[in-house]
């Protein structure tokens, strides 16, 4: 069971921002991508999404199986795949409990209302968890929030939707020290033998709080180097000259 | 989704449906078996056969006589509004029909028949502890009005405006036509020529009457123009909320609705007017409201209009008394092929007045919204104060919206300020919402409902039968 991306190959307008990408993310492990700035990562979480802007020009994705570039942006998530944006939307009016409420009730099936005391009740245990204010459940969604609050909203949306795969897009960016162990703590808490997560960013930072079992260096389009979580130190020592220029 | 507008072909059924309002409910009609029917077009004799079948008093044929006359005078106001209005042929409308029965009482003298309208409306019986009265026109005369007991045990008057001008017209007659006079426009002349129906609200000094009044609208005849008059005159320190709410059946040829609806508050009285219409896509609508609000007294519209193919209808206040308030919140829904053509009128006539105007508009496909704003503070007034905010969210490329404020303030002692804002739904924001699991409409209806939000909160829970059922836009039942 994993999410298996194959010799994906994207296109925005004429230029190829994917060139041949080859990734496999077993349910259970937490991967990390890595890159210099341009090299496709964010291409990567939107193409996985289903955004409209990109086309996919060959290869294939996986999902434990099911093919998900066939399937339309809602239905990939109610699938299981989740994306937690680099740059939230805001949803002027629309409380964060009526948007996770509809949310979830897109899962359910047609006629069957959601339970709304126990939604409550996860929703309050998740806030716990992610040392979020009560009153932030009658906020419009993202509206006139902190970058760190956004973020953490991702997060939270993340551990209502409970994602068999999820991709968290530059998670730890404008994070202070204390946010980004709250938001670490809420994707460790998460991580289980039942869902693969996957982790874009440009720092090694994070990955001092969110360990990871593979981590891939990307650029130009590629994997271009895959290693365990030490890779990621030497990045940081030694930049990505040193691997850029031997691919 | 390159651009940040949806052009037309994307706009697929389930978003049409999500952000449009479920309009089924009133999309049924009952035989039909009425004992008047004054027949096709209008002439004096039209106006006779009303009047001798209501059995008006002399003044009042005078008064439709008169007000005949103005209409045919009047030119259609197509210098400023649409020219979709020349397309109303006054001579193939039915200008009144009645089944003859007097207005039932209570809920069991109401005809089995028009108690499954009702039913199917959303007003269950059990729905009557929430209603302080109801006066629902089925058609032209009132089919079954009632009134809680403590209500009229307070002295209120809550009757159809036809018993309202015979049984109490030394309190009807001296403010009837007062608000808005026979030739205000040719709608309001029309409607003075015609009217039958609506009602006649008198609430005694000092009553504050703690549930709303209600009355239930609806069309049931085709090509029948409905031409409701409602008077509503608040005594002093009283208070009063009334609501109403409009479905009509869809039909084959165009309907007319044209009401007039005047309200009297009195030295420090309130008066709330709540309106949730549903119109079908061939209606006219063009509603004449305006309300006087004497010393320290508050009138406050608040109006949602979906559905029609064309309304026109400009709220207003004229603010006459020191520290009067005016309010108007309007929320507008055009759907393809309709035009909410809609506003306010704030009219300040005194020293420390002070209005509000809140409207939001939503277009969808070819939808059209026009925003129509008048606000009025002459020189020799002070410290008057105006706020007015019209925000249009438009869904696609060919939706269109117009705003065209006319504010005239004259002295330099008053405070005004108008804001604008025109927003659309993003592709970005859709995306985001489907990445969570939501079909594109239900995301759609969600924007909506969240633009909206601020203002639905304005409605009274008591109204949630008609409003959950008309501006439930989170919707997620009813998206396919």
């Amino acid at each position: 069971m994993k999410l298996e991306i194959k010799d994906l190959h994207v296109s925005i307008g004429d230029r190829e921002i994917l060139k041949g990408l080859t990734l496999d993310l077993p349910k259970g492990e937490v991967h990390a991508i890595m890159g210099p700035n341009g090299s496709g990562k964010s291409t990567l979480s939107k193409v996985l999404a289903g955004h409209e802007d990109y086309t996919v020009t060959s290869g294939s994705v996986l999902m434990d199986g099911i093919d998900l570039l066939a399937m339309p942006i809602d239905q990939r998530s109610r699938a299981g795949f989740f994306l937690a944006f680099q740059y939230p939307m805001e949803i002027p009016g629309v409380s964060n409990a009526n948007f996770l409420r509809a949310a979830l009730q897109a899962r359910l099936p047609k006629g069957k209302p959601i339970d709304a005391v126990a939604f409550y009740k996860q929703l309050y245990a998740k806030m716990d968890l992610l040392k979020m204010d009560r009153s932030f459940t009658a906020r419009s969604v993202n509206e006139g929030f902190s970058g760190g609050e956004k973020k953490r909203n991702e997060i939270l949306q993340m551990a209502m939707l409970e994602p068999t795969y999820a991709v968290l897009d530059e998670t730890d960016s404008g994070l202070d020290i204390d946010a980004l162990k709250i938001v670490s703590d809420g994707v460790n808490a998460m991580r289980g033998p039942d869902r693969g997560i996957l982790l874009i960013t440009h720092y090694q930072r994070l990955l001092d709080y969110i360990k990871p079992d593979v981590v891939h260096v990307m650029a130009d389009g590629q994997i271009i180097k895959s290693g365990g979580a030490d890779l990621a130190l030497e990045l940081e020592e030694r930049g990505y000259d040193w691997l850029t220029k031997a691919a | 989704m390159n651009s940040t507008l949806f052009p037309e072909a994307e706009i697929d059924e389930a978003t049409m449906r999500a952000v449009d309002i479920d309009r089924s409910a009133g999309d049924f009609s009952y035989p039909e078996n009425h004992t008047y029917d004054a027949g096709v077009g209008l002439s004096e004799a039209t106006i006779d056969y009303i009047s001798d079948v209501k059995n008006d008093p002399d003044w009042v044929r005078d008064f439709r006589k008169r007000a005949l006359k103005v209409f045919w005078e009047k030119p259609m106001p197509t210098n400023w509004a649409t020219k979709d209005l020349e397309n109303i042929d006054f001579s193939k409308i039915r200008y009144y029909l009645s089944s003859g029965s007097t207005p039932a009482r209570s809920w069991d003298d109401v005809p089995e028949e028009m108690k499954q309208t009702f039913e199917r409306l959303g007003i269950p019986e059990q729905e009557r502890k929430f209603l302080a009265g109801v006066e629902a026109q089925f058609d032209s005369e009132a089919a079954y009005s009632n009134i809680q007991k403590a209500v009229s045990d307070q002295g209120v008057i809550f009757v159809n405006s036809t018993e309202g001008l015979k049984e109490h017209a030394d309190i009807f007659r001296p403010w009837f036509g007062k608000v808005i006079p026979t030739g205000d426009n040719k709608f309001s002349a029309l409607n003075s020529a015609v009217f039958s129906g609506g009602s006649f609200i008198y609430v005694p000094k000092g009553v504050k009457v703690k549930h709303p009044l209600q009355a239930y609208f609806r069309i049931n005849s085709e090509n029948f123009g409905q031409f409701e008059r409602t008077l509503i005159i608040v005594d002093e320190g009283a208070e009063v909320m009334y609501m109403e709410g409009c479905t009509a059946p869809k039909f084959t040829t165009s309907t007319l609705h044209s009401a007039v609806v005047e309200l009297v508050a009195m030295k420090g009285a309130k008066i709330q007017y709540v309106t949730v219409q549903n119109w079908s896509n061939n209606v006219f609508n063009l509603v004449t409201k305006r309300g006087i609000a004497h010393e320290d007294a508050e009138v406050k519209w608040i109006d949602c209009n979906i559905g029609s193919r064309l309304t026109m209808k400009y709220p207003g206040v004229i603010m006459k008394g020191k520290r009067a308030r005016g309010e108007v919140i309007s929320i507008a829904l055009a759907n393809n092929g309709q035009h909410q053509d809609t506003g306010a009128k704030m009219i300040h006539a005194a020293d420390d007045t002070t209005s509000n105007v809140v409207s939001k508009s939503i277009s969808v496909g070819t939808g059209r919204s026009t925003y129509r704003g008048q606000v009025h503070i002459p020189k020799h007034l002070k410290g008057c104060k105006n706020n007015t905010e019209c925000d249009a969210l438009l869904i696609n490329a060919h939706s269109r919206t117009d705003t065209y404020p006319a504010i005239t303030v004259r002295g330099n002692q008053h405070a005004t300020q108008h804001e604008a804002s025109v927003s659309q739904v993003s592709a970005e924001q859709v995306f985001y919402m489907q990445q969570r699991g939501l079909s594109e409409g239900e995301a759609m209806s969600l924007s909506v409902n969240g633009f909206v939000n601020d203002l639905v909160r304005e409605f009274p829970m008591e109204y949630s039968v008609e409003l959950k059922r008309l501006i439930d836009l989170e919707m997620e039942g009813s998206v396919g």
